[in-house]
């Protein structure tokens, strides 16, 4: 009897742990196929999208009238950014493919530039056309390729979940099309992307390919203790000093400490001997000093470095830090480009946070040229219903990564504070932006 | 015995009737500020006091929130000026002192319209009840002006025993451009990614994230970013649902904030779990714990 009451429980037990399985399986199956699809999604859509860029580059050349150019390159740009994000959304990152990416950004880049340039003026020169020409070669063998690479996939039902495992374990799978597809877009695209763009769209990598000059002696190991003892007061504790590596703009060290509960770290230039980064992680305590008292802090601590001529614009308050930013000043010019952020903890006015990359990048004795334009005549390119507080001269990187020169204009409208950036050059109204910076605390309310 | 307990009694009940009486007095008494200077990005207990004072005259109309924002530069600049002293948007003794001396501050008031989430203004001249409006109350309650003094009243004496807790200003500063939100999620990848890392290494990561949306090469959004699939581990594994810790959104913060110690870096991988030939043929910048950030 026992046995046989045994027999069936365990029968039941079987069969609905069977039952219980297949389902599992068909639920994972389904959420497989869901993946499966979005990745095909957007695969197909972005080889639709680079075939129509293809074809609307093919356009710009056949076009004659600005006034339909300007569309057009409005719509290869908005063309390239969709394809762009359809990258994004593959399972692509460990696969080699960046060179495409950067060629459909660069090809964004430049339609943006000529789209909002005023053609009738300016009309597409003759090396803009060359390249255009370059380019819509260039995408027809990117559009050539991945519809080849799709219709193998298509033909023999390939998965995208397969890429993923195949990139994952990096198996070298021989026959994985989709990959190997993908490869071969890469090479084509590298061995003309560099040269192209070289010479006609310079400014877009600008910070990339720009050579930094720092001035000074190169120091080594010893000198960065002996910089960092003087700089915060480390006396007996154990510093941990590194190079960078070969991939570095910057050749620099990197030096970590421990000290009291509170862990520090910094990098320093080898040339010159320039504090690049500072970074002090430690329990803050509750606020004695005000952001004003900080604020003399960062200056002192600044000065300290010799970094002379620069004025701070900005202070925020962030529980209890307080973030500074600090800008140069030349001729009585506010030269944003040369940024500097300093944190300091408002517990006790230490400096607990640094970050001078940005000026030591940029920084330079420049040529400022006098204003063709009067303060006034600036003013007049503002929008009149812009109640116009402060006004100054400065110098800003604009749209296109160059630095212009401009008038700074801080006003109101209704009950927000715009900063408007006016070309002292041709009144260009290079950059209008709404300054906030609170935000309704989502975890009060 | 007994007269102890009768001291006892009488000593109790005497507080009993000073404590609501003190409060009474600190309704009418203008308090003074904080010792600190503020200026525009202060935020916190006496900001709140600023902007309610700079309302009081009606220099600033916007929300008091603690925050010291635009808007309250451009009230303290005008006030500056109205009242002869040097327009620079600093609020020092000179001009906290003009502040005390031509406006009322109730700061019992203020503080439990805020802590109650109430809509709120406080212009001088108006009566207090007039200015409110309850958030998620009955509907009655913003009914007759009769129970509207008396719910002042009450909870002028509801709130004795928290009246020493400073609310929290109902605004937060954010870094321009990004929402809370956004650094909740980037503290979410970061925390998932390298919650073991020593600090400087949380601020790499987050650091890489930024540089990503800024790279030509990855998407230009930091939601595109951090879920590009086979970009970070922890996104694939699950781990960046874990709730992330103050250090790892301090991380970001400071990330935000310009500090960058992985080099412009836009790649990095644990070189003891890394999969890929391909991420070691990088140039590589630096190590910072764990990591190998590069190029």
């Amino acid at each position: 009897m026992l046995r046989w009451i045994t027999i069936v429980v365990l029968a039941v037990a079987v069969v609905g742990v069977g039952i219980w399985g297949y389902q599992e399986h068909q639920e994972k199956n389904a959420i497989l196929l869901q993946a499966e699809n979005t990745y095909q999604r957007s695969f197909h859509d972005l080889t639709y999208y680079v075939d129509l860029l293809n074809d609307k580059i093919g356009n710009v050349l056949a076009m004659n009238s600005p006034r339909s150019l300007s569309p057009e390159l409005a719509e290869i740009w908005r063309l390239t950014s969709e394809a762009h994000s359809e990258v994004g959304q593959l399972p692509l990152s460990l696969l080699p493919f960046n060179k495409t990416e950067e060629f459909l950004s660069n090809i964004g880049d430049f339609s943006y530039r000529t789209a909002v340039r005023e053609l009738d003026k300016d009309p597409l020169t003759e090396e803009e056309v060359e390249l255009l020409e370059n380019l819509y070669q260039q995408s027809g063998e990117i559009k050539r390729e991945l519809r080849n690479v799709q219709h193998l996939a298509l033909e023999n039902n390939l998965r995208w979940m397969d890429v993923q495992l195949a990139l994952a374990n990096n198996e070298q799978q021989a026959d994985n099309t989709i990959i190997d597809g993908f490869k071969t877009v890469e090479k084509n695209v590298e061995s003309y992307s560099e040269s192209t763009f070289a010479t006609s769209l310079n400014g877009v990598t600008k910070h990339q390919e720009e050579k930094i000059q720092l001035e000074g002696e190169n120091i080594n190991e010893d000198d960065v203790r002996k910089l960092a003892t003087k700089l915060f007061d480390l006396d007996g504790v154990d510093l941990k000093v590194t190079p960078t590596g070969e991939g570095s703009d910057i050749k620099m060290y990197s030096a970590s400490y421990n000290k009291d509960g509170e862990h520090g770290y910094f990098d320093i230039t080898e040339k010159g001997g320039y504090l690049l980064s500072l970074i002090i992680s430690r329990e803050m305590k509750e606020p004695t000093i005000g952001l004003y008292d900080g604020s003399e802090k960062a200056k002192k601590f600044l000065a300290n470095l010799g970094f002379e001529d620069v004025e701070m614009y900005n202070s925020v308050q962030y529980g209890n830090v307080g973030v500074y930013s600090f800008a140069s000043v030349q001729d009585n010019i506010r030269i944003y480009p040369d940024a500097i952020q300093i944190k300091v903890a408002l517990d006790d006015g230490e400096i607990v946070g640094a970050s001078t990359k940005e000026y030591l990048i940029n920084h330079q004795d420049r040529d400022i040229k006098e204003p063709k334009i009067t303060m006034d005549e600036a003013k007049k390119e503002v929008n009149p219903r812009v109640e116009i507080q402060e006004s100054s001269l400065a110098i800003i990187d604009n749209d296109l990564g160059e630095e212009v020169l401009c008038y700074e204009f801080i006003g109101v409208l209704g009950e927000d504070t715009y900063r408007i950036y006016i070309n002292a050059m041709d009144g260009f109204e290079e950059r209008v932006e709404k300054l906030e910076q609170a935000e309704i605390n989502f975890q009060t309310t | 015995m007994n007269v102890k307990k009768a001291i006892c009694f009488i000593a109790v009940f005497l507080l009993m009737m000073t404590i609501p009486l003190s409060n009474y007095e600190q309704d009418q008494v203008s308090e003074a500020f904080s010792a600190r200077t503020l200026q525009k990005g202060s935020s916190g207990d006496d900001v709140i006091e600023l902007q309610a004072r700079l309302q009081y005259i009606g220099f600033y109309n916007g929300k008091i929130d603690g925050i010291f924002g635009w808007g309250t530069y451009w009230a303290v600049r005008n006030f500056q000026k109205d009242y002869g002293l040097d327009i620079d948007g600093l609020v020092g003794q000179e001009t906290k002192a003009t502040l005390n001396r031509v406006t009322k501050y109730d700061k019992q008031w203020v503080h439990e319209q805020i802590r109650s989430g109430s809509d709120f203004t406080y212009y001088g001249g108006t009566p207090l009840n007039k200015q409110t409006k309850k958030k998620q109350t009955t509907t009655q309650q913003a009914a007759p002006q009769k129970t509207g003094t008396n719910t002042n009243k009450n909870t002028n004496t509801n709130t004795t025993t928290n009246n020493n807790a400073s609310p929290t200003p109902t605004s937060v500063n954010v870094p321009s451009g990004y929402s809370q939100n956004d650094i909740q999620l980037m503290a979410n990848a970061v925390y998932g990614e390298s919650r073991g890392e020593p600090y400087e290494g949380q601020v790499a990561v987050a650091a890489v994230i930024l540089n990503r949306v800024e790279s030509p090469s990855f998407p230009n959004t930091i939601s595109g970013v951090i879920f590009e699939p086979r970009a970070f581990t922890a996104v694939a594994d699950g781990q960046i649902w874990m709730t992330p810790n103050e250090t790892a959104k301090r991380a970001v913060l400071d990330a935000i904030n310009g500090m960058d110690p992985s080099g412009g870096a836009i790649y990095y991988f644990n070189p003891a779990t890394a999969t890929s030939d391909w991420i070691w043929s990088r140039p590589q910048i630096k190590r910072i714990g764990e990591h190998i950030f590069c190029k």
